[in-house]
């Protein structure tokens, strides 16, 4: 919402400054965006007169001009516009000027070795169109050396505030002035408005055809002038209007225009001699056409209200008005529609059709239900003023709604809402000052709310107008007590394991990232996602139209980018959410990874290696163990989701059922779809599946149990078939001796040579930990026969010589 | 031996045969020769055996000297000799200390996460517990509940991703935290006091605006805060966040669906020569929104507006870890690129506390 100064004194008597005027919009909660102050920005321009006008000597387009800018002997001006001549008079800036429009800092220079002493400016120059097919022509009489500016009637400041939603009130200058004064800014001017006698009936006829939607227009009040005159508009309206970026156009269009701004009572003014029969309001009918104002077309279905003729559609009602019925130089007579329209279907209509208009805005946002008549009063003298003309009965269809609401106030709730203490008469007082009307009723206080202010709907809106008005700076500041002196933690286990998850893998050199939780559809399918109930029905684009059912891809993708960045070293993760479906109970948390080149770079004491399943499986075991997981009683299994390499991947599992992890390297079928070269290992931990730390008030970690006896180290190498697990002869190894072996882990295997076919070597160490005694050799060989013995059974593993 | 040497020149021989010696092996056969079983100065000793009592009083003596110094002289060289060998092999095992270490990769946090994780050191401290909720929501908990019924105005100002419809129920991402302050209060009884960090979603695209963003929500119900609570909780926050005691704020008057007085808060800062600056300056700048819960959100959560009250916030993390560390464009928190990461990422072991500080 735009206006000026000078408009908003038209309905405020304050002798505030701009600047007081802007904190005080601030303060009341009507933002101000922008403050464009055209006095002080075009201050250097004056009107000059081109006294002399000669080709400049060394090019074609340049004019050698003697410009009487007012101020002392003619400056010489260079100037490249096709209508300077001399005798003109036009808009003159010396040297030192910024040019608003240019931002060009302007210097005394030579053109073409012609000395310049200012510049002679087009609109676009100054910033106040897009119009630079020339300078500016002022008429013969503008006085030579006086401020642009004000002599345009631009010297006026123009104030841009943001409106909230509810705040219908204030899209007219009218309201921003209420509101102003209630702050303490001055007085309201309210004149009051006077009726129009009609002298005749209206030949035009106005019936609502609504039937059950009658909320749709409750009201709509018509009246006819005869033998107008729609010329230009007088000065100061055009002014106004262009200060604000409307562009003139003809008296009663601007007539219409000013009062949607001034008044916040948007207003249709049609051609009453291209109006067939009477006028009716009813809903469109389904493949119904207009042509509006925009000179765009539209297909009506048939929920749009239309004020029709007996022909059709003249307007959209509250949104637009019809090409056909428009006013132009010629109209003589017209008909003034001032009427109210259902907020909720002009937005519905408004954004289907994709109309975004000044009634529009206005209308969707709530107009005053009690300012129609005095609306088409305003109107009327305006149009009697500007176009001369005669002026009908008014014709009333419908009646105003019910608008009248009352709540009932305890003054005691401002206080109790916002700590400040604001003494009944005060609040009253500031109620007063807004239009609200007090009245007791019995024991209580209740407050009418005024027409126009369609927002308030209970005690905390009045509570919200005495504290604004009060202004928010006299709210104490409070300290926020604290229930206990000492912080108590804000995170539960499942949230610290996040953070720890993270700070884990970061610590292991991944670099972690934040990516969308959408992906492309196609790539989702690849892991288990993109149905149809997880695509977006609106995607930002078709790469980001399904919820992503895992945040590997995302990952793998970011990859790709970096290597095509020229990293070939990738390490990234994420911890965030996955959606295998839209319960609630289907988001889960997860933190993957990603591991794509060298897992160790070169070096020049090593070649270097590449990265392989046993990174990715490092790195899940690291944060498992990090985040308290029981790892040594995990169980791996090769039955990884189909996205990892069928032969080169695991999944962890705690018992059968709750699968914590999967890693492994990519299959390269995903890589490919990914447009990620390997080698690329990756891995996914789901956080939700971690068995419960223990309980809050229970850190006992119990006894060190410290053996004074040394354990000692056996080896054992075993032949066994080459797909027999490694872990199943570690497993079986340490379950020979429960209590003795306390660590089992194998150190060599491999393949081929004179092992034969289809078998390999696995060499693993046992670890014995003497309980009362030193073992003795014999003891000790006691032990190694029932390892040997429980591999074998378990595994069908033999010894090596 | 027949003759018996002068213990003298005996001496004087072997220390100079130690001083001269030039190999520990070399000073071994000395030390054999001279003090072995069958040394010089071992035969020399037993001889004592032999002499008159007298005579050896004054041999005895002078005997365990000469048998002293000579050791010791042969110690001394070998003393000498071992630190010379060991100099010398370290000159061998030199090597050149300006090549590169093994290569190890540091790893990043995400400002995201980390300036979620600052955010809550300071709201824990003041008594705030983190609560969360589903990113995929419907329409009550996203809009009704708040306040905002089917064609609010507000509503269009949301550009809400909706998900593909199957029937009835229109699910949608969440457009902001504030989801959780529903599910919060209708599944536990008041008091409240809950910050909600977590991923939001508007289908919008530019500089400032990605198609998904962090938001915290927070939210304090219980009988007697009011918006002076609010202010002194707010302020505190920036001031703590941004490490600026004395950091200029204001309240300005707003409208949400959802709260009731409700307010804009902005910080001071200054935007000379383009640059932005937290803190003096003339100018401001807009953080968050916020404002006492309205009293329909409180009945649509089934909580009594007559017994309880309280205030909501919401701030955009992403924005605010832009303020605070200077990161210009905020598409690029989503990009992944390894220098953005290494460049604004933060280390593994810098954990935000207030008592360690927020930001190091």
């Amino acid at each position: 919402m735009k206006f000026t100064v000078g408009w908003l004194k038209e309905h405020l008597e304050t002798d505030a400054t701009l600047d007081e005027i802007a904190q005080k919009l601030m303060a009341v909660g009507l933002e101000v965006e922008a403050i464009m102050d055209s006095s002080e920005t075009l201050a250097p321009f004056v009107v000059g007169h081109v006294i002399d006008c000669s080709p400049h000597p060394d090019a074609d387009k340049l004019q050698v001009c003697s410009v009487d800018t007012g101020d002392g002997a003619p400056l010489q001006v260079v100037c490249g516009a096709p209508n300077v001549r001399a005798g003109m008079k036009g808009v003159f800036a010396p040297p030192g000027t910024t040019v608003p429009g240019t931002g060009l800092h302007l210097k005394k220079a030579k053109i073409r070795g012609v000395e310049s002493n200012g510049m002679l400016c087009s609109e676009r120059e100054l910033g106040v169109s897009d119009e630079h097919e020339g300078i500016i022509e002022l008429p013969d009489d503008a006085p030579v050396g006086a401020p642009y500016a004000a002599y345009a009637g631009m010297d006026d400041p123009v104030i841009e505030i943001g409106i909230t939603p509810n705040r219908q009130d204030c899209l007219g200058v009218h309201g921003i002035a209420r509101d102003l004064a209630a702050a303490g800014l001055g007085a309201v001017k309210m004149p009051p408005v006077s009726a129009v006698s009609g002298s005749f009936r209206s030949s035009i006829s106005v019936e609502r055809r609504l039937g059950d939607n009658g909320d749709a227009c409750p009201m709509f009040v018509g009246r006819y002038v005869k033998g107008v005159k729609n010329g230009p508009s007088p000065r100061w309206l055009q002014d106004r209007l262009r200060a604000i970026g409307l562009r003139p156009i003809s008296a009663l269009v601007d007539m219409t225009n000013f009062l949607t701004f001034d008044r916040g009572r948007p207003l249709h003014v049609f051609d009453a001699d291209t109006i067939a029969g009477g006028i009716h309001i009813r809903l469109s009918r389904p493949g119904e056409k207009l042509l509006a104002l925009d000179g765009k077309e539209y297909t009506l279905d048939d929920a749009v209200t239309v004020i029709a003729d007996d022909d059709g559609p003249l307007a959209l009602g509250g949104i637009i008005g019809g090409e056909s019925s428009g006013c132009s130089a010629e109209t003589t007579n017209v008909f003034i529609e001032a009427a109210l329209f259902d907020t909720v279907r002009t937005a519905m209509s408004g954004r289907k059709l994709g109309i975004l208009s000044d009634a529009r805005y206005r209308f969707e946002r709530g107009v005053d239900p009690d300012a129609v008549v005095s609306g088409m009063e305003i109107a009327t003298r305006m149009v009697l003023d500007l176009c001369g003309g005669e002026a009908s009965e008014l014709v009333v269809a419908g009646e105003v709604p019910d608008w009248r609401k009352t709540v009932e106030f305890r003054p005691a709730r401002v206080h109790a809402l916002i700590g400040l203490d604001v003494p009944e008469d005060e609040s009253l007082s500031i109620l007063a000052s807004l239009g609200f009307a007090a009245r007791r009723d019995g024991a209580q206080l209740l407050i009418d709310v005024p027409s126009w202010r369609r927002d308030i709907d209970g005690e905390a809106d009045l509570v919200e107008e005495v504290a604004r008005i009060k202004g928010y700076d006299a709210i104490p500041i409070t300290p926020l007590e604290k229930s206990r002196a000492v912080t108590r933690p804000a995170l539960t286990a499942e949230q610290r394991r996040r953070v720890a998850a993270r700070r884990v893998l970061a610590s292991r050199g991944l670099n972690e990232c934040v990516t969308w939780s959408f992906m492309p559809g196609e790539q989702a399918m690849a892991f288990g996602g993109g149905s149809d109930d997880m695509r977006l029905k609106n995607p930002i684009s078709a790469e980001l139209d399904v919820m992503r059912p895992s945040i590997l891809p995302n990952l793998v993708a970011a990859t790709a980018r970096n290597v095509d960045r020229g990293f070939a070293d990738v390490a990234l993760f994420e911890t965030g959410p996955q959606y295998a479906g839209r319960a609630p109970d289907d988001q889960s948390m997860v933190t993957a990874g990603v591991r794509r080149g060298a897992a160790v770079p070169r070096h020049w004491q090593d070649r270097g290696r590449d990265v392989d399943v046993f990174d990715a499986k490092s790195d899940v075991l690291a944060v498992l163990e990090e985040l308290g997981a029981p790892v040594a009683k995990l169980q791996v299994s090769t039955d990884a989701p189909s996205w990892y390499h069928p032969g080169r991947s695991g999944v962890l599992r705690l018992g059968p059922k709750k699968t914590l992890a999967a890693f492994g390297e990519l299959h390269p079928a995903t890589l490919r779809a990914l447009d990620c070269e390997g080698p690329c290992v990756g891995f996914e931990i789901y956080l939700d599946a971690l068995p419960e730390r223990r309980s809050a008030g229970n850190a006992n970690r119990g006894a060190l149990d410290l053996n004074a006896l040394q354990p000692v180290d056996r080896d054992f190498a075993f032949l066994v078939d080459a797909d027999v697990p490694a872990s199943n002869l570690v497993a079986a190894a340490g379950a020979a001796e429960k209590k003795l072996i306390v660590g089992a882990t194998v150190f060599d295997v491999f393949s081929g040579g004179s092992l034969g076919e289809g078998k390999k070597s696995v060499a693993i160490r046992v670890t014995l930990q003497p309980l009362e005694k030193t073992f003795t050799e014999s003891e000790i060989d006691a032990i190694a026969e029932k390892i040997v013995a429980s591999v074998s059974k378990a595994t069908g593993a033999v010894l090596r010589g | 031996m027949t003759t018996m040497q002068d213990p003298k020149t005996l001496e004087d021989e072997l220390i100079a045969a130690a001083n001269s010696a030039n190999s520990l092996d070399q000073l071994e056969t000395l030390r054999v020769s001279a003090l072995g079983r069958k040394g010089r100065v071992t035969e020399l000793m037993k001889t004592l055996g032999a002499m008159a009592p007298d005579e050896r009083k004054t041999a005895g003596p002078a005997f365990n000297r000469l048998k002293d110094s000579v050791a010791e002289a042969i110690e001394a060289r070998r003393a000498a000799l071992e630190a010379a060998a060991i100099d010398e092999r370290l000159v061998q095992e030199r090597v050149d200390i300006t090549l590169p270490v093994r290569p190890e990769t540091r790893g990043t946090i995400h400002p995201v996460s980390q300036v979620t994780e600052e955010l809550i050191a300071i709201f824990a401290d003041m008594g705030f517990e983190l609560a969360e909720g589903p990113d995929i929501e419907d329409d009550f908990h996203n809009f009704t509940a708040l306040n905002m019924p089917p064609e609010h105005p507000a509503r269009q100002m949301h550009d809400t991703f909706y998900l593909a419809s199957d029937g009835d129920t229109q699910q949608l991402l969440r457009t902001h935290t504030s989801t959780v302050q529903i599910r919060a209060m209708t599944s536990r009884r008041p008091p409240h006091r809950l910050i909600v960090p977590g991923r939001t979603y508007r289908s919008d695209s530019d500089m400032t605006h990605t198609p998904m963003f962090h938001q915290v929500e927070g939210l304090v119900i219980d009988k007697t805060t009011h918006m002076g609570h609010l202010k002194g909780c707010l302020i505190e926050f920036a001031r703590a966040f941004f490490d600026i005691d004395d950091l200029p704020y204001r309240f300005r008057p707003s409208y949400f669906p959802f709260t009731e007085p409700s307010a804009e808060m902005d910080i001071g800062c200054s935007r000379d020569g383009g640059e932005l600056r937290i803190g003096g300056g003339d100018d401001w700048l807009e953080i968050l929104g916020c404002g006492m819960v309205n009293p329909r959100v409180l009945e649509n959560c089934g909580v009594d507006p007559t017994e309880y009250q309280g205030f909501a916030f919401g701030l955009g993390i992403d924005r605010i870890a832009m303020l605070k560390y200077g990161i210009p464009d905020l598409r690029s928190f989503f990009e992944s690129d390894l220098r953005w990461l290494r460049h604004y990422g933060f280390s593994a072991l810098d954990v935000p506390t207030l008592a360690g500080g927020l930001a190091r």
